[in-house]
Order: structure tokens, then sequence, then C-alpha cells
């Protein structure tokens, strides 16, 4: 897909009627593709080249990347900074935002900045506890929830104010985007759940890995009869497994993630378990593009970044579409510059 | 105390009725409470309402209680502070992911709002930010207030 109106690397698309970013992310969306997100594993480093060459990774198939904001409480380049890298070459980043670290004076200054450095797209995450990650001495803020920070930052894009009431010249023009775990407890409240995020403000939704169709399936039901399937853009977490121990391992360590018996089994009994990781991702990826209200997928494939292409490709799910990356056009269009 | 708040939970509907009745007489009252004055009511009042949901819910004093629309399980006790439902790391025995000893709070307001009439309605609406400087005040008294149109 090649918009018209590409913009030279690192300038913003023009906003089209009824968007409300100037993002790639948004546009692949609205015009009803199938759209494939990705994780970037933040460096543990100054180095903005550990940045492009984990990006580069990812080109050609993936439409946004998402850049982590401490994951797993973990110490890591910060989400602003990645996102302000990436945007420069012309990336799509999607910037996560956790409310573990930063209260609201800070999450709403980064906003501001991120979309200033060319975000197009926030990720609003209540984010983990700090007993999960490298620094379980810290002080854990929270305050803010996922919720209120969607609805900060939708207050921040439409009502151009700060929660003050302090008015903004240029608002942020952002998709929000939130989280969603449907596989776990409570699962019957999941859609709901999903329900009052969209009230909030949340437009895109990626959710937790799923390894269990039928569940997504009754999940999904739900969703729709709630009516919010015309509401926001569902994009599905998939991503490979290495092997039955290390599924066994996420499954008991990871709190969220739910792998059912049947996949561990399926991993066990293959000659080669991260080929058959691999070719279990692309069976789940392929089942669920063709559920109602499923807009994309979104790859977690935590330090396998490399697979992300090979599944991609093979799924078929981007139909011969070939997303932007830097250099995918090799004359760009300089009058755009100037305007 | 964690026993006493599984209980509360259990019998979300009953104290939920209770309170109902509770906040009205305050607002019956409210001509006498103005009389005596609010501010000076507030520190005895909050040392009250500290004792008494201290102990049936855990209450952390947050000062604009919710426990009505969280199904009689105060959110405050999630570990993030999450006044807007679970979030995504909930074990599949529905324990916290923090606390793993520690029965999920929304797990337990989404029980409790079942058992109240129009508790589920009531907490799927979006709750805004915590107001962080009401933190140790009394949440019965501003109830009052806000019902009365006294000002705050």
């Amino acid at each position: 897909m090649k918009f018209e109106d590409e913009p030279v690397p690192g300038y913003p698309l023009p906003i089209l009627p009824g968007h409300t970013s100037p993002g790639r992310l948004e546009r692949v969306l609205r015009a009803g593709e199938f759209a494939v997100t990705t994780e970037l594993d933040p460096p543990d480093s100054a180095d903005p080249e550990d940045v492009y060459r984990r990006a580069r990774v990812f080109d050609g198939c993936v439409d946004a990347i998402n850049a982590t904001d401490g994951s797993g409480a973990n110490c890591h380049m910060s989400s602003l900074a990645v996102c302000a890298l990436l945007t420069r070459v012309g990336y799509a980043p999607v910037m996560q935002i956790s409310c573990r670290d930063k209260n609201r004076i800070a999450i709403q200054g980064d906003i501001l900045g991120g979309a200033a450095m060319g975000v197009c797209n926030l990720l609003c995450l209540t984010g983990d506890g700090v007993q999960a990650g490298d620094h379980p001495q810290a002080l854990p803020v929270f305050d803010l929830d996922c919720m209120t920070l969607l609805e900060t930052a939708r207050t921040l894009r439409d009502e151009h104010h700060f929660l003050s009431g302090r008015k903004i010249t240029y608002a942020p023009r952002v998709l929000l985007g939130a989280a969603e775990n449907p596989f776990t407890e409570p699962v019957q409240w999941r859609a709901q759940r999903l329900a009052k995020k969209v009230a909030a403000g949340a437009q895109f939704i990626q959710t937790q890995w799923c390894y269990d169709v039928p569940l997504l399936r009754s999940f999904m039901r739900q969703v729709e009869d709630l009516g919010l399937l015309d509401k926001v853009f569902i994009l599905i977490g998939v991503g490979p497994l290495r092997s039955a121990k290390s599924a066994e391992w996420i499954r008991t360590h990871v709190p969220g993630v739910h792998i059912p018996d049947a996949v561990v089994k399926r991993l066990a009994g293959a000659a080669d378990p991260a080929a058959e990781g691999r070719q279990l991702c692309i069976d789940i990826i392929q089942e669920i593009r063709t559920l109602k209200g499923v807009h994309g997928v979104h790859v977690m494939a935590f330090r396998q970044e490399h697979t992300v292409a090979e599944i991609i490709q093979r799924s078929g799910v981007l139909n011969g579409r070939v997303p932007w990356y830097p250099g995918r056009d090799p004359q760009p269009n300089l009058n755009r510059i100037a305007s | 105390m964690y026993a006493l708040r599984q209980w509360s939970v259990r019998h979300a509907r009953g104290l939920n009725s209770f309170y109902k009745g509770f906040e009205s007489t305050l607002v019956a009252l409210h001509p006498v409470l103005r009389r005596i004055g609010y501010r000076r009511l507030e520190r005895p009042v909050a040392a009250l309402e500290r004792g008494v949901k201290g102990m049936l819910f855990d209450c952390r004093m947050c000062g604009q209680c919710i426990l009505s629309s969280t199904g009689m399980s105060c959110p405050m006790n999630c570990p993030k502070n999450l006044r807007n439902g679970p979030c995504g790391g909930v074990r599949s025995n529905g324990h916290c992911e923090v606390r793993p000893e520690m029965k999920c709070v929304w797990v337990q307001a989404v029980g409790g709002a079942a058992r109240i009439p129009g508790g589920l309605k009531a907490l799927s609406q979006v709750q805004v930010a915590v107001d962080r400087r009401l933190q140790g005040k009394s949440s019965w008294l501003r109830a009052v207030r806000a019902r009365t149109g006294e000002s705050p």
C-alpha cells in the first residue's frame, strides 16, 4: 500500500477527514487492511544504532512498532526516546505509556512531547507491578490507571486542555490505544472492561498473547453483543513459543498469560519445537484473521524478533502489501517538504 | 481485615442498602451537621469512618469512596490502585499478580456487584482520576455536602 500523499520520512502525513492522527497505522486500519504491529525490545544502552538495528528487523512486514515503557517493570531506554529515534527516520511507533513510573504531570508532558516528535499512536497501560522487574525496591506510582490515562490523553487531544483546565495551544494528534486480556479472570467481565476503555477513548486495542482461539471467539461474540465492533479496531496479540519448556515457564511465571495444555503438548511432541512454535503462531493468525471484528495482529516475539518477518510472510495476512519502511520508496516526493 | 473484607463482598447487597439508608439519614441531618460545622466534624467523623470501613473493607481512606460502584470491594486495596477494573495480570486462580496470596480486588468486585441491584451497570461507569488531596478525609461528609449542595 503506497499513499499518494507519502511524505518525506520524518514528516507527518496529512490528516484525512475522520482521522484523528497523521499516522500510518490509522490510515491502514481505516482503509480496512489487516494491520500488523510488533514490539521493539528497547536496548539497555544509549546508542541510537541499537534502536535502529532492532527496528530494521521488521522492515516491510509491520505497520507500526510498539515502544515499550519499562515492560515487566525492567529498566530500559525510555519509550519516549525510542519513539523520538524511530520517528526521525519515518517509522510509525506506538508509544506505550505505563502508569507505574510517572504521575499525571509527567505523563501529560510526555504525551505532548511524543506528539511533537511525530508520535501518532499511544498505548495507554496500567503497567506491571514493580515486584515483577529488576528494581523491586522502587516506588510504584500508579497516580492514574489505564482508564483515566485514556481519558487524560483524550482530554488533551479533543478538549485542548490539561487535566487542570489550562489551555494547550496545539493539541496532540494521536490515535488512542489500550490493552486487553480476554484470557484471564474475570473472563466474563473482560468484554465489559473493553467497553469501558472504548468509552474512555480507546480507538484501538492490542491484546495479550492469544493461544486459545475458542476463548477469543467467545470474547469477540460478547464484544459484538455490546455493539463495539464498529467503535474500536482490535489487534490480537500473537507470538511464537520456543519450546514446551518455555511455554510452561511463561504460563507459570508471567501473570495473565494463558497457554492451554494442548499447545504445550503440541510443542513437546515436535521434532523441531521452535519451528513448530512458529507454525502454531501462523495457524493462530490464520484462524483469527477470519473472526469478525479482528483488524490485525500484534506480534510479540520477545528475543525472537527475527522470526516476525517469516511468520507474517508465511501467514499471508499482508496480501502482497508492503508496509512502509525507510528506503521502501526510492524516489521521495520532495515537493512535500515545502508544504 | 482480609477475612472480613471477603464477608463484606459476599454481603454487598445488604451493606449497600444499609449505606444508602445511612447516607439518607445524614442528608436529613444536614441542618444539624451544618450547625455544628462540617469543618469541626471532619476529624471525628473521619476517625469513625476509618474505624468502621477499615474493619469492613480494609478502607484506605482515599476520601472519594466508590464502594457502591465496585461491589463493596475497595479498589484502593489493589496494589496498582485500579479504580476502573482489573489489570491484565490476574492469575488463573483469580488472585493478584502483585500479591499472590490475595484474591484480585476486581474479581471480588465483579462478584459483589452482581449481588447489588444495578451493581454491574455501576461497575461499567468510568471513574475519574483520584484526587490525592482528599486522602484521609471523610467520604461520608463529602457525599452529604455533594447531595445537599453545601460547598465542599
